[in-house]
Formats: C-alpha cells, sequence, structure tokens
C-alpha cells in the first residue's frame, strides 16, 4: 500500500512539474531571480534624449544628452542601472559597404606585396572607386529609416553620465569612418547587472553632423590677436616715424658685446647653442636674432664661431643667419659653411657632443640661447669648469634656475624676446616689444578686474575671457 | 644571466663609468663614450625617422604599389606638395641654387608661426586670464581650510599671494619703463617671487637627478657586478662583499672629488666677485 501511495505522490508531482515550469515562465519580465540575488526590476528608461551636431569641430561626430534614468541615482547604492548603452540606427547597406571596404584592403595589401598579380592595381582601383561611389550614397540610405537597418552598439557611458560623444573617423578609408549629412537617429538603454534587463528611451532623431569653419569658442583669441596686432602697428608706424621708444638695459644682453671682445682678445671661439627647440618655436626665432648680432660682431672683430645645432631646419636657418651676417659686417668671404653644423637628434648625445667641443675648443664665451631641456645644467656646468663666460637665455621655465646658477648672465623668459629687440633697435621689434608691454598692462589691469568679479559673482565678465575647445 | 648578456652589460657599466670619468677632465675613455653615442643616435634617428616621419607620412599616402607612378593614384596627391618643397631643401648642395631651399624654410616658419601665435594666446594669455578669474578668495578660508595653516595652498591668502605674485612678476617684464620708484619696487618685488619660484624648482630637479644617478650606481652594481659575478663567467666564484665595498668607496671618491670642486670654483667665484 505503501508503495502504491508513493508511485502515486510521484505520478502527481511529475504531472504538475510542466504547470509549475509554466508559472515560472509566467512569471512577471520585469524581474528575474539569480540564486539567491533579489531580483532586480527593470529600470526606468532614460528621458529627454537629444543630440546636436558636435560644436567647433571638423565635423563626423554628434553629441547626445539625456535626464538620467529614475533609477540611477548618484552615491544611491540601491541603485539599479550601471551603465547606458548607445545605439545608433544602421542601414542595412552599411554592412555592404563595409565588406566592399575590407575587399579594398585585401586588394591593396595584395597590389603591394611584391608577387602582386597583373592587374590587381585596376582591381584594388576599381574597387575604391565603388566603395566612394557607396559612400556618397550613405545620405539616401540613412533617409531610408526605419527599412531596412537596425540598431548598432556604438559605445556605452558609465551610471551617472548625462552625455555621450558619437565620434567617428573623418578619414574615409578608416573602419570607423561617420558620414557627415546623414539623417542619424539614436536610442539609449539604460542596463542592469543583469544585461537582459534594460530599458530603452524614446528614440531621438534626425540629426546631422557637419564642420565648422569658425570656431566660435575661440574668439576671445581672435580678439586678443586683433587688439595685439594693431598695438604693434601702431607702435611700429611710430618707430619707424622717428619716435625714440625706451628699452630698459638688459645686462645679459650688454654683456654680449664685451664677451666677444674677450674671446677676441684671448684668440679663441665664442660657442653659440641654439636650444633644442624647433625653428618653429618662439624662442628659437628670437635665438636666430641674437645669433644674427654675435655673428656680425664675430665677422667684425675675426673671431672664430662655433654653433653645433640639435635640429636639421634650425642648422638652415642659423647658416642663413650667420652667412647674411658675414655679408652685413662686409666679410662675405671668412664666412664658413662649417661655423654652423648639425650633431645629432639625441638630446643627451648632444650634450655629449656640445660638452666634448667646450672642453677642447676652450671657447672663451658660450651662449646658450633658445628652448633648453635637461641638458641646460650639463651644458652650463661644463662650460663653468671650462672657464668660459657664459650669457643664457630661455623661456623654458623649469631650466631657468640652472642657468643661473651655473652662468654669468641669464635672460629670464621674455627677456629672451626683448633682447632681440634691444640688439636690433629695428622698429619692427621695438613696436612688438612695447605692444606687448601695453598687452601686460592689459592683463593686469583685467586680471584686476576678474578677481573683483569672480569676488562679486560678476560672471558676465568672466565668461569674456573663456576659451572653449 | 648568460655571456653574452654579461658581455653587453659590461659595455654599459663601462660606457656609464666612461661617461663618468669627464667628472675628472676630457680623456680618451670618455671621447669614445661620447662619438658612440653621437653615432648610433643619429643612425637610430635616421631610422626613426623614415619609420614614423617619411614612411608613414608621405610614402604610404602617395604609394600605390608602383614606384614608377608613385601618386597617380593616391587618394591624397597633394602629399606631393611637402615631398618637393622637401626636395627643394637638397639644393643646398649647390651653391649656385642653394637660394631655392629659402622657399620651404620661409613656408615652414610662416606657417609654423601662423600655427603658434593663437595657440600661444590662448595657452599663455587667455586661459592664464580666466584662471585667475575663475575662483573668487576663499574669504572664509583666508588663513586656511578647516583651520590656521599658512602653508595650505587652498586658503585664501595662498590665492592673494598667487595673484600679487603675479601681477608683480608680470610688472618685472615691462622693457619700456625704467625700474623706478613704486614701479621698480613691485618689479623688485616680483623678481623676488620669480627668484622662489626658481628655487624651488631648482631643488625639485635636483632631487630628480639625484635619482636618475642612483639608478646608473644601482645599474653597475645589481645589473654587472652582483649578477656578473654571480654567474661564475668572472674568475670568482660568488658575489663578495669585498667587491662592494670597493666599488662604493670609488663610489665615494668620485663624489668627494666633485664637492671639492663645487667648493673651489665657488671660492674662485668670490674672490673674483
Amino acid at each position: 500500500m505503501k508503495y502504491k501511495l508513493f508511485m502515486l505522490a510521484i505520478g502527481v508531482l511529475l504531472c504538475a512539474l510542466p504547470l509549475l515550469a509554466q508559472e515560472v515562465e509566467e512569471a512577471p519580465p520585469d524581474s528575474m531571480v539569480v540564486g539567491s540575488v533579489p531580483a532586480i526590476p527593470t529600470p526606468a528608461p532614460v528621458t529627454q534624449l537629444s543630440g546636436e551636431d558636435g560644436k567647433n569641430d571638423h565635423g563626423h561626430a554628434v553629441m547626445l544628452s539625456w535626464e538620467l534614468s529614475a533609477d540611477d541615482r548618484p552615491g544611491d547604492t540601491t541603485s539599479t542601472v550601471l551603465s547606458y548603452e548607445v545605439f545608433r540606427w544602421v542601414p542595412s547597406m552599411a554592412d555592404t559597404v563595409e565588406a566592399v571596404r575590407l575587399a579594398y584592403e585585401e586588394a591593396d595589401a595584395i597590389m603591394r606585396s611584391d608577387d602582386a598579380p597583373e592587374g590587381a592595381r585596376d582591381k584594388r582601383n576599381d574597387l575604391r572607386t565603388r566603395y566612394f561611389d557607396l559612400l556618397e550614397q550613405y545620405p539616401e540610405f540613412y533617409a531610408s529609416y526605419p527599412e531596412n537597418g537596425n540598431w548598432k552598439n556604438i559605445g556605452a557611458s558609465p551610471s551617472g553620465s548625462t552625455t555621450y560623444e558619437d565620434q567617428g573617423s573623418k578619414e574615409r578609408l578608416a573602419s570607423d569612418y561617420l558620414p557627415d549629412f546623414c539623417d542619424f537617429r539614436y536610442r539609449v538603454d539604460a542596463v542592469t547587472a543583469v544585461a537582459t534587463i534594460r530599458s530603452s528611451s524614446e528614440i531621438f532623431g534626425p540629426v546631422q553632423s557637419s564642420g565648422q569653419y569658425f570656431n566660435t569658442g575661440r574668439v576671445p583669441i581672435l580678439i586678443g590677436v586683433l587688439v595685439f596686432g594693431l598695438l604693434t602697428l601702431l607702435f611700429v608706424q611710430q618707430a619707424r616715424g622717428g619716435k625714440d621708444l625706451y628699452v630698459r638695459p638688459l645686462a645679459g644682453i650688454e654683456a654680449v658685446d664685451d664677451a666677444i671682445g674677450r674671446a677676441t682678445e684671448m684668440g679663441r671661439p665664442i660657442l653659440y647653442v641654439l636650444g633644442l627647440g624647433s625653428a618653429s618655436d618662439v624662442a628659437t626665432i628670437a635665438s636666430f636674432t641674437i645669433l644674427g648680432r654675435v655673428a656680425k660682431r664675430v665677422a667684425e672683430y675675426q673671431t672664430e664661431l662655433i654653433v653645433p645645432t640639435y635640429d636639421p631646419i634650425v642648422m638652415s636657418v642659423g647658416q642663413e643667419v650667420v652667412r647674411s651676417a658675414y655679408l652685413d659686417a662686409g666679410r662675405p668671404d671668412d664666412y664658413k659653411e662649417d661655423t654652423v653644423y648639425f650633431v645629432t637628434q639625441s638630446q643627451f648625445a648632444y650634450v655629449a657632443a656640445v660638452n666634448g667641443t667646450m672642453l677642447r675648443e676652450l671657447p672663451a664665451t658660450n651662449v646658450y640661447m633658445g628652448k633648453f631641456f635637461a641638458e641646460s645644467l650639463l651644458l652650463a656646468e661644463t662650460g663653468a669648469v671650462a672657464g668660459s663666460i657664459q650669457i643664457a637665455g630661455t623661456d623654458e621655465i623649469a631650466q631657468i634656475p640652472f642657468f643661473i646658477v651655473a652662468c654669468d648672465y641669464t635672460l629670464i623668459g621674455e627677456e629672451l624676446y626683448a633682447a632681440s629687440a634691444y640688439l636690433g633697435r629695428e622698429p619692427i621689434l621695438l613696436g612688438s616689444l612695447k605692444a606687448q608691454d601695453w598687452a601686460k598692462a592689459a592683463i593686469i589691469v583685467f586680471g584686476t578686474i576678474g578677481l573683483l568679479a569672480a569676488n562679486f559673482n560678476w560672471t558676465f565678465f568672466t565668461e569674456l575671457f573663456r576659451v572653449t575647445n | 644571466m648568460d655571456f653574452g648578456l654579461y658581455l653587453w652589460t659590461t659595455l654599459g657599466a663601462f660606457l656609464t663609468l666612461a661617461i663618468f670619468s669627464f667628472l675628472y677632465k676630457d680623456n680618451p675613455f670618455y671621447k669614445i663614450a661620447e662619438h658612440l653615442v653621437v653615432g648610433v643616435s643619429a643612425g637610430y634617428f635616421a631610422v626613426i625617422l623614415w619609420h614614423n616621419g617619411l614612411s608613414p607620412n608621405l610614402f604610404q599616402r602617395l604609394n600605390d604599389g608602383n614606384w614608377y607612378f608613385l601618386w597617380m593614384d593616391s587618394t591624397a596627391p597633394w602629399y606631393l606638395i611637402p615631398a618637393i618643397l622637401g626636395i627643394m631643401m637638397y639644393t643646398r648642395f649647390s651653391k649656385k641654387w642653394a637660394w631655392v631651399s629659402r622657399w620651404p624654410m620661409a613656408l615652414y616658419i610662416g606657417i609654423a608661426t601662423g600655427v603658434a601665435i593663437p595657440l600661444e594666446m590662448g595657452a599663455r594669455v587667455n586661459r592664464q586670464l580666466f584662471a585667475i578669474m575663475e575662483r573668487s578668495i576663499d574669504w572664509a578660508n583666508f588663513f586656511g581650510v578647516g583651520g590656521f595653516n599658512l602653508l595650505d595652498t587652498a586658503s585664501g591668502l595662498s590665492q592673494l599671494i598667487v595673484f600679487v605674485g603675479a601681477m608683480a612678476a608680470l610688472i618685472y617684464f615691462f622693457f619700456s619703463k625704467e625700474h623706478t620708484g613704486l614701479f621698480g619696487a613691485t618689479a623688485k618685488f616680483g623678481i623676488w617671487i620669480l627668484m622662489i619660484g626658481f628655487g624651488a624648482s631648482f631643488g625639485y630637479t635636483v632631487m630628480a637627478r639625484i635619482s636618475l644617478f642612483i639608478n646608473r650606481i644601482q645599474y653597475i652594481d645589481n645589473n654587472w657586478l652582483q649578477n656578473g659575478l654571480n654567474t661564475g663567467i668572472t674568475p670568482i666564484e660568488g658575489y663578495h662583499a669585498g667587491y662592494a665595498v670597493i666599488f662604493w668607496l670609488v663610489v665615494l671618491i668620485v663624489v668627494g672629488y666633485i664637492i671639492r670642486e663645487i667648493m673651489t670654483y665657488l671660492k674662485t667665484k668670490e674672490k673674483s666677485a
């Protein structure tokens, strides 16, 4: 009897199992039980999803923003939203376009290989033409929404974030190329710890990306450059008109002539180091002017000049400067091409070479003008050991202390730029120096007013100087 | 450590010591190291220039696989322009045509200046000015956040010192006005502020250099002496503490010599002043 009852109970249980299973399946879809983890409810979707073309850029970017899901409360441990996944509607043709691009890449690789078959180049070119033709049709493909396409996950933002930038490449042959002037549509999903439990926002679109020719975020810079340019023109005109513009004496520059005289008397060369900057660095450009002055004096006194350079372009410009200086001094035949020479573009190898030159040639004067980095002390220290008079100038703030310690005269920061004006006494340089002083006065005035504005919350004033992007 | 690696390590240690020998005076060992590093770096940078510069930025953009028609089917044929400008630089080898090289140089400097001016104006003027205006003086915590602390950089007093110091330093860099009277006194205050900053920067950087020196010493001690002696490559098995003692004695002598030289130099300076 017991056996029969037992078999009956098992039979009932087996019959009831499908029902139980059905009940589990019919459980509310907005919750799930994983082991002993409590059920996670479906999160509230993000709201107010919007997007706009990325501002002040070269295009190929859309900036999305939204309001946080109600279940994403920063700082609240009971928040269920872990991240936001961003989707863009992509036409089915995008797969074809990508397939053509990959075929082009493959054909390009075959064509470039050593055993490229005949006609490989034509095949590559045909694929490229086809690919570019397809790209031209992207606006039509995107306009076909919602037909013939699907949603593509393009990225994610952590919880608490309310923005996402859909930025693609501007290179047409890149895999992440994002075309401009297409009607993009977006959706943002609030995602929980269980990836399947999520909620989608309303669809936003269409929105197009495009590039801007004028960066409005840099208007303050434009105004600053224009005002400074006008001031420079004004003072240059004054200087050309014969007005005597005062420049306060700079000890370091006044010492240059004495140092050249010393070298002449001692019969030793002058070493001029242009630094490690490129020819486009402001400090290097200022240094060229000073080099011109030094070279002219050297030519007049018939002293030897040594200019080891770190950058090939700097060497070329330096050679031109020294050649012109010898010409101005009326001694073009004394100019030697080897006066300005290239050493190497490795920082410490350059230092080793210049240090060796210092101890072998024992120059009477070392002039360091331009952009310097970690090598400043190594050079100046060796020069001091060699017993040379040393004059340095750089706008690299971190290196100025070393020059101050080891050199006889140091031009601090902007003094380097002023030195070229002081030496040349040319109207253009003097005018720009005067304009710089006015610009500094303006900075002091605006800075003081700005500090007051910050204390009195006059944000309209401070915003005038904000530079974005 | 195998024998090959040990040889390279030994070479590294030799070159390190050869460079340090410059502290005594210029000598053949230093000359060897100097010429080696200059030559190697020149070759190294020639290869770097090709692989990181010319090849990806010019040839790969122009190349369609056929060197005879380099640019014919390129998607960026305008890269021929910088290529031609670059070739123009080689006219410097001819005295007759050297003037041609001035064109690319002028273009380069012109473009670079045009790019640099708005960048400098933005980074060194506008952004700095905006940084001054961005935060008001913290009057509530004038002498320190949460208590009296003059070293607190977030205090209102620190903010005020930074502002006044910056303005005074700016006044020092006025070149078209004589530094006399109140203006001169402010400029003097400005240069004091600058010097305090330079002093801090000097100390900070010197510490970094000391760490570089320690790194080289560790290389010689750990990588060369200890590892080399432990391999049995050298005649004496095992690392003997005596070697380290000798080595560190040599280091002490070198450091002592440097200090003596500096002191002598400073004394000479004082006498000449």
